[in-house]
């Protein structure tokens, strides 16, 4: 499929174009509130809340017998819930760490959706059949009324994010601060966690438990490493998250046997991966490159100072010396000699090289620095 | 009980004992979603693995497989250390990713490969008798059974082997490398350990339950003992039993074994959470509000040591002026009188000698903030405890 193919497509399959808006959306509400769980230091939070929202859907259709799928998110939320504070009371009231209370939460809610999920197919209902997209997540399954949901939480997410910035904000860095100012911080705390919990489980139907945690790290990972504003990465990590659905999207309707959820999760992988390495600021390659010019530099300023050694047992400063002399010590090469006489602190004359005035109190300050930080 | 169903309590009670160990490990070295990590990631080794072998629980695949759980490992640690992400945050993009490549190679190969991700995910443990191993054509019992019994035997002697290194670089970093044993292989030792288990384990009980099989045992012992030893015991009956009553509960309702083992795990782990004698929810939130009235009863005391007028410490007065509601009031001063710090004459409260000397002794401690002053105060003055 061609790219003009894929746009044409876009405007005039029903299909493709609700999938691609709800996974578009849902980047975007991800990128979004992930950006505070990461900063929060509660990046697998997210991981632990999908699977805990399981038992939820499966207890949400035992009661109610249908498979409305606004019915079963609700479910989805309140175990979510309940996981997402069962886990912040075990590491508050006793000894268990956060990745053992996560690990907790995560396998054995996960493993009783399972057993409900088992023995709900075993009924005698037809109705059953379906639930276990919410395992994997089928983003073709994805009608209106869906994304229409999906938008409206994007909505009332982005409003409360917009009225609470200036705590959400004060409760990431400084909580204690934010305690003393007279803020209510549990609120602020619970109100952030209910949002996260919520775009969670209105992805779950998408992207299923198991990856809904990439969706959630991965864009706010990337945009981390572009800016040290929080304003700037929530709304890069929202960007970064809606062009990974719209993307991942495309790239999985362009062949067959390609699951959306994965797909997106790759891409949103990619972004991070590039972000890693070329972020100019953070990334590796630029600290890379830093560090090798920092190293160069620091080579050359050591030559400066042998020879500034050699120098200060002679007479005159410009008294020429053979190249030959500086062999007992490594640290020069061709080039840096004649980088150091564009710096204009030697003179080379075929094979002998005689310190500049500019060198000597180069090399004299040089020194000088060195003694006073000792 | 049939031939079938007796296997498949014993491949259970084997996966257990055989996760409870490095899971005992790595809930103590605070790395309990590591495992979490390489029970997701290890599904494109075990793809490529199938590729290769043909045959799902052949040891080459295993060894495959495992391996990129090590893989996993190695990824969180170097991204970790290029400090750009926290390690959870590491861990949290590193095991999508795998396993997203994991699901698109089985989805894109589905005709040809007999894998699905919900076996890998779930696994089926009523099918893991059905796989027999025909050793010179004598049926030798199930194939599962004989990988997770090698896999426990293998932990069972590193783990008496290298108990005492385990420990030390567990407890103590520091003190394991100055001693010699290098802690990096200690860690990569335990890593594969757990790797190959996960792996073992993954077709009879599919990725989750491994996770909860590995986590909640060990966490509920550490609720129950601060000795290693005895945590060990403790995670392997917890998970043996689990695995058990788990596959009759199962049995009863007809739904998944490793979904109704979890549970099972879940409800031990939530008794022993609640009521673990020191460290459960109840006798925590006890000790708590023991706490609290204990240092409201100092403040009270406190209290009438600054005052001599008798109008300050009238008892109604004094519930006004610390502004203390009834119940609380009645519970602190009632405390007092048991303990015989105060006396109550025509509704003025004052101190007794014994009163006025646990004063003293608590205003010290509060001048000069040190410990000893403190330590013995309770256990001197209180016969009975808030």
């Amino acid at each position: 499929m061609s790219i003009t193919e894929y746009f044409n497509l876009l405007f005039t399959d029903y299909t493709l174009r609700t999938i691609s808006l709800g996974t578009a959306v849902l980047g975007a509400i991800c990128g979004m509130l992930g950006s505070f769980a990461v900063l929060r230091k509660q990046s697998l939070l997210g991981d632990a809340i999908s699977h805990a929202a399981l038992p939820g859907i499966a207890i949400a259709f035992l009661i109610t017998g249908a498979k409305d799928t606004n019915i079963l998110l609700l479910g989805a939320l309140v175990s979510g819930l309940i996981g997402a504070f069962w886990i912040r009371g075990m590491i508050s009231k006793t000894h268990l760490k956060s990745d053992t209370a996560l690990g907790l939460v995560l396998s054995l809610f996960f493993g009783f959706g399972m057993l409900l999920l088992t023995y709900i197919q075993k009924q005698p209902n037809a109705n059953q059949a379906g639930l276990d997209k919410y395992l994997f997540g089928q983003a073709a399954t994805l009608v209106e009324s869906d994304v229409l949901l999906m938008v409206l939480v994007t909505a009332t997410a982005l409003v409360v994010v917009l009225l609470f910035w200036k705590e959400f904000k004060l409760l990431l860095f400084d909580p204690d601060y934010a305690n003393t100012l007279g803020f209510n911080t549990k609120f602020i705390d619970i109100l952030i966690t209910f949002f996260i919990v919520l775009a969670i489980v209105i992805g779950l139907q998408t992207v299923g438990v198991v990856l809904m945690s990439a969706m959630l790290l991965a864009p706010a990972a990337a945009a981390r490493q572009w800016t040290s504003s929080l304003a700037v990465m929530v709304f890069l990590a929202a960007l970064i998250g809606a062009f990974s659905g719209v993307f991942g999207t495309a790239i999985s309707a362009s062949q067959d046997n390609l699951s959306t959820g994965p797909v997106i999760v790759l891409v949103a992988s990619f972004f991070v991966v590039v972000s890693f390495v070329f972020s100019p600021t953070r990334g590796l390659l630029f600290k890379q490159i830093r560090l090798i010019k920092n190293r160069r530099d620091l080579q050359l300023k050591k030559t400066l100072q042998f020879m500034y050694g050699i120098a200060q047992t002679h007479e005159s400063i410009d008294h020429p010396h053979t190249i030959r002399i500086l062999n007992n010590f490594q640290g020069f090469t061709k080039k840096s000699l004649r980088k150091m006489e564009e710096n204009q602190w030697i003179l080379l004359n075929k094979q002998q090289w005689s310190l500049t005035l500019k060198g000597f109190t180069e090399a004299q300050n040089l020194f000088n620095q060195q003694t006073q930080h000792e | 009980m049939s031939s079938p169903q007796i296997e498949i309590q014993l491949i259970a009670a084997l996966v257990a004992a055989a996760c409870a160990i490095p899971g005992v490990f790595l809930v103590l070295r605070k790395m309990a979603l590591i495992s979490d990590a390489i029970s997701h990631s290890i599904l494109p080794g075990i793809v490529l693995g199938f590729f290769i072998t043909q045959d799902l629980s052949s040891p080459l695949l295993i060894v495959l497989a495992a391996g990129t759980g090590i893989i996993t490992v190695v990824l969180v640690e170097r991204i970790q250390k290029t400090g750009l992400v926290k390690e959870d945050t590491a861990i949290g993009l590193v095991f999508p990713a795998l396993f997203s490549i994991g699901v698109l190679l089985i989805a894109k190969n589905a005709n040809d490969i007999h894998l699905d991700v919900d076996a890998v995910l779930l696994g089926e443990l009523a099918f893991a008798p059905f796989d027999r191993l025909l050793l010179l054509g004598i049926d030798a019992g199930p194939k599962a059974a004989w990988i997770m019994g090698v896999i426990l035997l293998i932990t069972l002697s590193l783990l008496y082997l290298f108990f005492k290194e385990l420990k030390v670089s567990t407890f103590d970093v520091g003190l394991s490398s100055a001693l010699g044993f290098s802690p990096a292989l200690l860690h990569y030792g335990l890593m594969s350990v757990s790797s190959i288990t996960v792996v073992g384990a993954f077709d009879v009980v599919g990725a989750i339950l491994v996770v909860a099989l590995m986590i909640a045992p060990a966490a509920a012992a550490y609720l129950l003992t601060a000795d290693l030893k005895k945590m060990l015991w403790l995670s392997v009956c917890f998970g043996v039993f689990a695995a058990i009553s788990g596959y009759w509960l199962a049995h009863w309702l007809d739904a998944s074994i490793a979904g109704s083992i979890t549970t099972v795990l879940g409800l031990v782990f939530l008794l022993v959470y609640f009521f673990a004698p020191k460290k459960g929810l109840l006798s925590v939130m006890y000790r708590q509000k023991q706490q609290r009235t204990e240092v409201s009863l100092l403040t009270f005391l406190l209290h009438l040591n600054n005052h001599q007028e008798t109008e300050e410490r009238h008892i109604n007065h004094l519930r006004e002026h610390i502004n203390w509601q009834q119940v609380k009031a009645n519970t602190v001063v009632g405390l007092a009188l048991d303990n015989n710090l105060i006396t109550i004459t025509n509704e003025v409260i004052s101190l007794t000698t014994k009163g006025l000397s646990f004063t003293q002794t608590a205003l010290e401690y509060i001048i000069t903030n040190k410990d000893d002053k403190i330590e013995h105060l309770k256990d001197d003055f209180f016969l009975f405890r808030g």
